[in-house]
């Protein structure tokens, strides 16, 4: 008897509760995998900005992208899903769209004009069918090259503009005693430093047939071997102790002056505003390749968990007009590292290498999309082993290496 | 209604009355296991069977219901990191479990020598497998970075030709998995044997000096079979260590340099969930299952099928 009253009184409690909660605050619980402290901060320019505009932000960060994103899906998949859920811009979200289980945003893009203010290539890759599936919030640029500009000017060499340049400055580097390229040895660093390789020396449209078209001749042709070759004599230029190093260790050389050159993505910005170094000062950010360099962009979204609960669409709606909000875009990308997703957005007040990244993408034909955006993760994670085996291996010949890519392909599709 | 239920099973298990036909003693004995002998059945052998089904289709983010048949398993054993995880795994295993035998085994009979301060000796060597492996990990990794550990520290000193570069070296960074597996499971292995040794008879000891037999024989052809039980016990924790290898390996090297200490279960999870390439994953985990039922069976199979046999 008592044990009956007890439950019934708890199904009244929580019934009550959920009832008010849905009239009275408009409660968004946000999945998402910032977790370190310039990313938690960036994610709280989200969640003030959600306060102010009278919701209710539960924040639930996960960390790690992969774990983030399985709890997301099986929470999508048992009928449980956050109000929304953070992904990586591209096709990590294709198959939930594919089976309804995230909501298509197409009206608030029409009348945000999302397709004006956005570069073409953010649109495509969030764009299924011709509905907006999710919400791109920034734009990181994945081939950056941080250098220290004290080394450099030591060694008396200018930052590198193509990628023979920079082998050669390699060598006048090391004659210095410093590392001249540092490397965050581990297969996705390797990677992302394959792909700078690839745009850079083997241009945009290079990069997007291996990565979007998996196309098997052009990995046997001449110019992809020559990428290639020349990725390989990057090793020379790295130190020994690479193996197994993080990204943000890896960065601390270059801030240490140890190190004169670092591949990565602008997120790496972080690293040196927290050692307190501002850009164009101790380090500069310039893109390496044939005619000016071309970035290669990527970015993150979110992405709304279909539902039929009234309230909880308004709360969506809402998230999405603090997300895209042009002052929120700015505060949120500044302390990202990002830059806002919106071009429309003034930059003046965003640090020289934002602006640089700002100035590049205006030319929507410097814009290339990420590996991301192109290409399915098994297709990306295949490619990961064949480059991170051909790295560690400098007996590896360069058509051992094709042999693996075309491998990688042929599993793919 | 639950409460009535959940009273009877004590009731008659404390009470057996004497004389009774046993099937009425076993009814409330079958209820009270029939939870777990569910959850079994569903959530273990049920994932076992849904994860060789998942091996058979084409799945990549979520799970589909076609059919490709062997297509994943033809795919995954042209695959170079899954040939080089089942290598690695090998190397691991014999090693791993071969070295923490000897090393626990010779700690046990160090300990058994009646040292002084026993008890800070068995506390320094257990204390390795108190630490969780991605702890291990990341202080072996430390230790072994030829620019921060062991090998700068050495050439700090003044010997600066030596080298000691495994982490880092494609053909022999297994070998520093292997060592810091050993380093901390030596000390269970340890005590497993510690708590043998302790239930061996000291008149056997006497007796083998009275016939002159040297220690090492004593311990050899005399303790070590005794020890038997002990031993199995040692070798079956230590080997579900190896099947589920992962942390490790993750917090020490990521699979690296390249793809050199890839093993399968890293390989398993890094499919499921970052590649979303679920069809892969699974069929990779089914050959782990079918690896180790391989090397289950057989001893299943003397330990408990045939004797049985036997008696019947």
């Amino acid at each position: 008897m008592r044990l009956t009253t007890r439950v019934s009184l708890y199904a009244l409690a929580l019934a009550l509760m959920s009832g008010s909660g849905a009239q009275a605050q408009q409660k968004a619980e946000v999945l998402h995998w910032w977790t370190s402290a310039g990313e938690s901060a960036a994610v709280k320019v989200f969640a003030d900005q959600f306060t102010k505009a009278g919701g209710t932000w539960v924040d639930n960060a996960i960390a790690g992208g992969a774990n983030a994103r399985a709890a997301a899906i099986n929470r999508m998949v048992g009928g449980n899903p956050p109000t929304m859920s953070q992904f990586n811009t591209g096709k990590q979200f294709d198959e939930l769209v594919s089976n309804d289980l995230v909501r298509d945003v197409e009206a608030l893009a029409r009348t945000g004009k999302w397709r004006d203010v956005m570069p073409k290539s953010i649109v495509e890759a969030t764009v299924r069918n011709g509905k907006f599936y999710a919400v791109p919030v920034n734009i990181h640029g994945q081939n950056w090259l941080f250098y220290n500009t004290k080394l450099l000017a030591d060694a008396g060499v200018e930052p590198p503009k193509t990628f023979p340049e920079l082998i050669a400055a390699g060598d006048k580097l090391k004659a210095k005693g410093v590392i001249p390229l540092a490397l965050g040895g581990q297969p996705t660093w390797e990677h992302n430093l394959f792909r700078a390789v690839l745009v850079g020396h083997g241009g945009a449209d290079l990069f997007r047939k291996i990565y979007g078209g998996r196309d098997q001749a052009t990995a046997k042709s001449a110019k992809f071997k020559e990428v290639a070759d020349v990725f390989g004599k990057l090793r020379a230029l790295v130190d020994p102790a690479s193996p197994g190093r993080n990204w943000n260790d890896a960065a601390n050389l270059v801030i240490t002056n140890k190190a004169a050159m670092h591949f990565n993505g602008d997120w790496a910005k972080g690293e040196f505003v927290a050692a307190g170094q501002s850009p164009g000062k101790e380090y500069g950010c310039t893109l390496v390749g044939e005619g000016g360099g071309k970035l290669v962009i990527g970015g993150d979204v979110f992405v709304f968990p279909a539902t039929k609960d009234k309230a909880q669409l308004a709360v969506q709606d809402k998230l999405v007009e603090v997300l895209l909000d042009p002052t929120t875009q700015l505060e949120f990308n500044k302390k990202k590292g990002s830059i806002p997703v919106r071009l429309d957005v003034d930059v003046a007040s965003m640090d020289v290498c934002a602006q640089k990244s700002a100035a590049v993408l205006k030319d929507p034909a410097n814009q290339v999309e990420a590996m991301e955006l192109l290409s399915p993760p098994s297709f990306s994670g295949a490619m990961q082993d064949a480059v991170t085996q051909y790295w560690n291996n400098p007996g590896m010949s360069v058509d051992a290496f094709v042999e693996k890519v075309v491998a990688a392909m042929r599993d793919a599709a | 209604m639950s409460s009535a239920t959940l009273e009877v099973p004590p009731a008659a298990a404390a009470a057996p009355p004497p004389g009774r036909r046993r099937p009425r003693t076993r009814l409330p004995a079958a209820l009270a296991l029939l939870p777990t002998a569910l959850v079994v059945l569903v959530v273990y052998v049920g994932c076992m069977v849904w994860t060789v089904r998942l091996s058979f289709t084409s799945s990549s983010l979520l799970p589909r219901s076609d059919w490709v048949g062997f297509a994943q398993y033809w795919r995954l054993f042209n695959n170079d990191r899954f040939l080089t995880s089942a290598e690695n795994i090998l190397i691991f295993g014999v090693l791993f479990v071969a070295g923490c035998l000897i090393l626990g085994f010779l700690l046990a009979v160090f300990i058994d020598q009646d040292v002084r301060g026993e008890g800070v000796f068995r506390t320094l060597f257990l204390y390795p497998y108190a630490m969780s492996f991605v702890v291990t990990g990341i202080a072996w990794q430390w230790f072994l970075n030829p620019g921060l550990g062991l090998q700068k520290l050495v050439r700090d000193m003044g010997f600066s030709s030596f080298t000691f570069d495994w982490l880092v070296n494609q053909q022999m960074a297994i070998y520093t998995i292997v060592i810091a597996g050993i380093w901390h499971g030596a000390g269970l292995t340890m005590a497993i044997l510690l708590a043998g040794l302790r239930g061996v008879d000291a008149d056997l000891w006497k007796a083998a000096r009275i016939d002159g037999v040297p220690p090492w024989r004593y311990y050899l052809s005399v303790v070590l079979p005794l020890l038997r039980p002990m031993v199995v016990t040692a070798v079956v924790l230590l080997a579900t260590g190896v099947v589920k290898l992962y942390d490790l390996v993750v917090a020490m090297t990521l699979g690296g340099p390249g793809i050199a200490t890839e093993v399968p279960a890293k390989f398993v999870m890094d499919h499921l969930f970052e590649r979303n390439n679920i069809a892969l994953g699974t069929a990779a985990a089914t050959i782990m299952l079918i690896a180790v039922i391989s090397v289950l069976a057989p001893w299943v199979y003397a330990k408990y099928v045939r004797p049985q046999g036997r008696q019947a």
